[in-house]
């Protein structure tokens, strides 16, 4: 509670404990007048206050004014009338508790919000001459400065490992709660929290251009980019409270004025509370204050579970998605090269691996990279001589006595080895032994693990059309997309091409309504990204241009992320939408009633405070993101 | 220059306020108050002085709004 709270609670307080004392003390008149006056200024002077300081400024339509019409009209009313103030200083009163409540829901979701985002680092270590740390503002280190992040510590700057091993907890990053293992030369970036081991890290980017520094700004801008919903919600505010007003000031006048030009009983006083009822109710502050709080618990909430969402109309985009566009490679798969088959024809599988590791000995290219790495100790006591590589075909290398041939299907004709096609997809790399054919090895980009329970989950959550479009050939393509369930695939689309693509699709839609999400895993994708109704990025942790370009950001490469991306949209969405239904239709029905002289002010106190309580309740819900899809 | 700063104001329409008195302050380019944040992105103008544009922006911030604060 900040000191205002405080001292507001106090005023609250005090002004309630009053009115009871008051309803005790059998005083009537102008004592009485003068005895009620105190609680009502305890407790509404800076209500007074403001709707004097509107007026002075011209800008006098505000729920002050409405409330400050009504309670003095209240106290006029039982001035001259009925003796009764309870009523006016219980309207004040449960809108300073409305207030109160109001600031302190939004505190604590600050409160919430701060704390989930407080991965910026305070200090960085650096080591002085004598051995010794000190601790730096991590704002005055330069790039190129070697720190030491101890275990327990946040790392403070992007940087690369010199020295030590550890594992780092990313789940302020990416809300995934397994940690990572990093070594000498790893890249590690800023906001993960170092679990085991010392490491000295030389940095490679400026505080500011960190990671850390960069997510941090990037939500606190977010909310600047006020989505349809807030713009309405502003705008209604503003033709709304002048009209309530002149409302309320025909509702006190016009049908007295009626009643007395008939020749009736005009029941001044009557409709006099009626109108000061409709103010009441009328106070639109449930709407102003629930749907802005939904968005930012909705965007916070999302950045705990590794979602970075740039501002609210993307939540408010993303939610009617129907159409999703998929990048392949980095995306729905792994990227990289892995034996996903061996098929020998009379050795057994891990001798052909043995032999085709050990002749891709020396070689760089990454197919000799996950042959090493599929069958892992490769250095063992085999003698591996004569290497030599043939342009174009492959590597033929004499292991253990034997000519082993590794490569395409060109060199297997030159050899002449009677090779055979396969029936599985991905680059096929055959094995011949002294001029034999002994079988071949298949290579390929993997499916990631999460992308069919993904691509399952959207399409329960109502995406209508799933697209994948890739640079990779046609039939590797068509494998992915039906491993998947894909409903279309473009293959073989230069960068050029997946815009084009886009754009295509983007003509293609219905109505305005449907909206077109691309993802891409940010690097290379960033101008399909920025053409998309929304691009997603996913993998971005630490690069740059993937959180400049899109406008959804996913801090690790699981695409379920994009599932739960969808669902903190809608729900979000959801609650605004209930929000703002809520509100109006009560206070709709509650300003009918009370224009009618079926309400009193308690009932006009509820429409205005209670509802917004309910409003910024619902409105919280927002922080709490479900992971499950 | 693009700075921030810590700002304190009650409710989100008087934010709003304090957004407009702030972007019609002489010396700022361009202003965004995030009020859940309790934030103030300041663009200052070319060569401007950026504690005296502030002050105006105070100024003006609490002839809108008088229990605001923008604290720089």
């Amino acid at each position: 509670m900040s000191k205002k709270q405080k001292k507001n609670l106090i005023r609250i307080i005090t002004a309630a404990v009053m009115l009871i004392a008051l309803h005790f003390v059998p005083v009537e008149g102008y004592l009485r007048f003068a005895l009620y006056v105190i609680p009502y200024l305890i407790v509404g002077y800076d209500v007074l206050k403001k709707a004097a300081e509107g007026i002075w400024h011209k800008q006098p339509f505000d729920e002050y004014l409405l409330m400050a019409i009504a309670t003095l009209g209240a106290i006029c009313l039982g001035l001259f009338k009925t003796g009764d103030y309870v009523e006016a200083i219980a309207v004040m009163l449960f809108y300073q508790i409305g207030e109160w409540f109001q600031g302190y829901a939004v505190g604590k979701s600050r409160q919430n919000i701060a704390k989930l985002m407080d991965i910026r680092p305070d200090y960085a270590n650096i080591e002085t001459a004598d051995g010794k740390l000190e601790q730096v503002d991590p704002d005055d280190v330069e790039v190129g400065t070697i720190i030491v992040v101890q275990p327990g510590e946040k790392v403070p700057i992007d940087g690369v490992v010199i020295e030590g091993s550890s594992t780092l907890n990313t789940a302020a990053l990416t809300g995934e709660s397994l940690p990572r293992d990093v070594n000498e030369n790893d890249e590690i970036i800023s906001g993960s929290i170092n679990l085991s081991g010392v490491l000295k890290v030389r940095t490679t980017k400026e505080f500011g251009e960190s990671t850390v520094a960069k997510i941090l700004e990037l939500i606190e801008d977010a909310s600047s980019q006020k989505s349809k919903s807030e713009k309405f919600i502003t705008k209604f505010a503003k033709v709304y409270t002048p009209i309530v007003t002149l409302s309320a000031l025909a509702l006190a006048t016009l049908p007295s004025l009626v009643l007395f030009a008939i020749g009736k009983d005009p029941l001044w006083t009557e409709w006099l509370y009626r109108a000061l009822i409709f103010l009441v109710i009328s106070c639109p502050c449930a709407l102003v204050v629930s749907v802005p709080l939904s968005f930012f618990a909705g965007i916070g909430g999302a950045s705990r579970a590794g979602v970075l969402i740039k501002g609210a109309n993307y939540l408010e985009i993303l939610a009617k998605t129907n159409t999703l566009v998929f990048d392949k490679t980095g995306t729905l798969t792994k990227g990289n090269f892995e034996v996903t088959a061996i098929h020998p024809e009379k050795l057994d599988k891990k001798e052909l691996l043995h032999l085709a590791a050990h002749v891709e000995r020396y070689s760089k290219h990454p197919i000799a990279n996950s042959l090493r790495k599929a069958y892992g100790d490769e250095a063992d006591g085999c003698e591996v001589d004569d290497v030599k590589e043939i342009s174009g075909r492959g590597i033929q290398a004499l292991v253990n006595g034997k000519i082993v041939c590794v490569g395409n299907s060109k060199m297997m004709d030159d050899v002449g080895a009677k090779w055979h096609e396969c029936h599985r997809v991905g680059t096929c790399i055959h094995v011949a032994i002294d001029g034999e054919y002994a079988g071949h090895i298949v290579i390929s980009d993997i499916i990631k693990e999460h992308s069919e329970q993904a691509i399952s989950a959207l399409k329960k959550q109502g995406i209508r059309q799933m697209i994948m479009l890739t640079g990779d050939t046609q039939k590797v393509a068509e494998n992915v997309a039906n491993a998947l369930g894909m409903d279309a695939f473009y293959a073989e689309l230069l960068p050029a091409g997946k815009v084009q693509k886009v754009e295509e699709l983007l003509k293609a839609k219905k109505s305005p309504v449907e909206t077109l999400a691309f993802v891409g895993d940010g690097i290379n994708d960033a101008p399909v990204l920025s053409r998309a109704d929304i691009g997603i990025a996913m993998g971005a942790m630490g690069s740059d241009a993937a959180i400049e370009a899109a406008d959804i950001v996913l801090m690790d490469d699981d695409p379920l992320k994009i599932a739960t991306a969808m669902n903190v949209a809608k729900k979000c969405m959801r609650i605004v939408h209930q929000n703002i239904i809520f509100c109006i239709t009560i206070k709709v029905l509650c300003l009918l009633l009370g224009a009618f002289g079926f309400a009193n002010m308690w009932m006009a106190i509820f429409a205005d405070v209670g509802v917004m309580i309910l409003a910024v309740l619902n409105a919280v819900r927002n922080l709490w993101v479900s992971q499950k899809v | 220059m693009k700075k921030s700063y810590k700002i304190d104001v009650d409710c989100p329409v008087c934010a709003g306020k304090m957004e407009t008195a702030a972007k019609n302050t002489a010396g700022v380019k361009d202003a965004s108050v995030n009020f859940m944040l309790l934030k103030m992105k300041v663009e200052f103008d070319e060569g401007a002085d950026e504690a005296a544009v502030m002050t105006a922006v105070r100024e003006n911030c609490k002839k809108v709004e008088s229990d605001c604060e923008v604290f720089f």
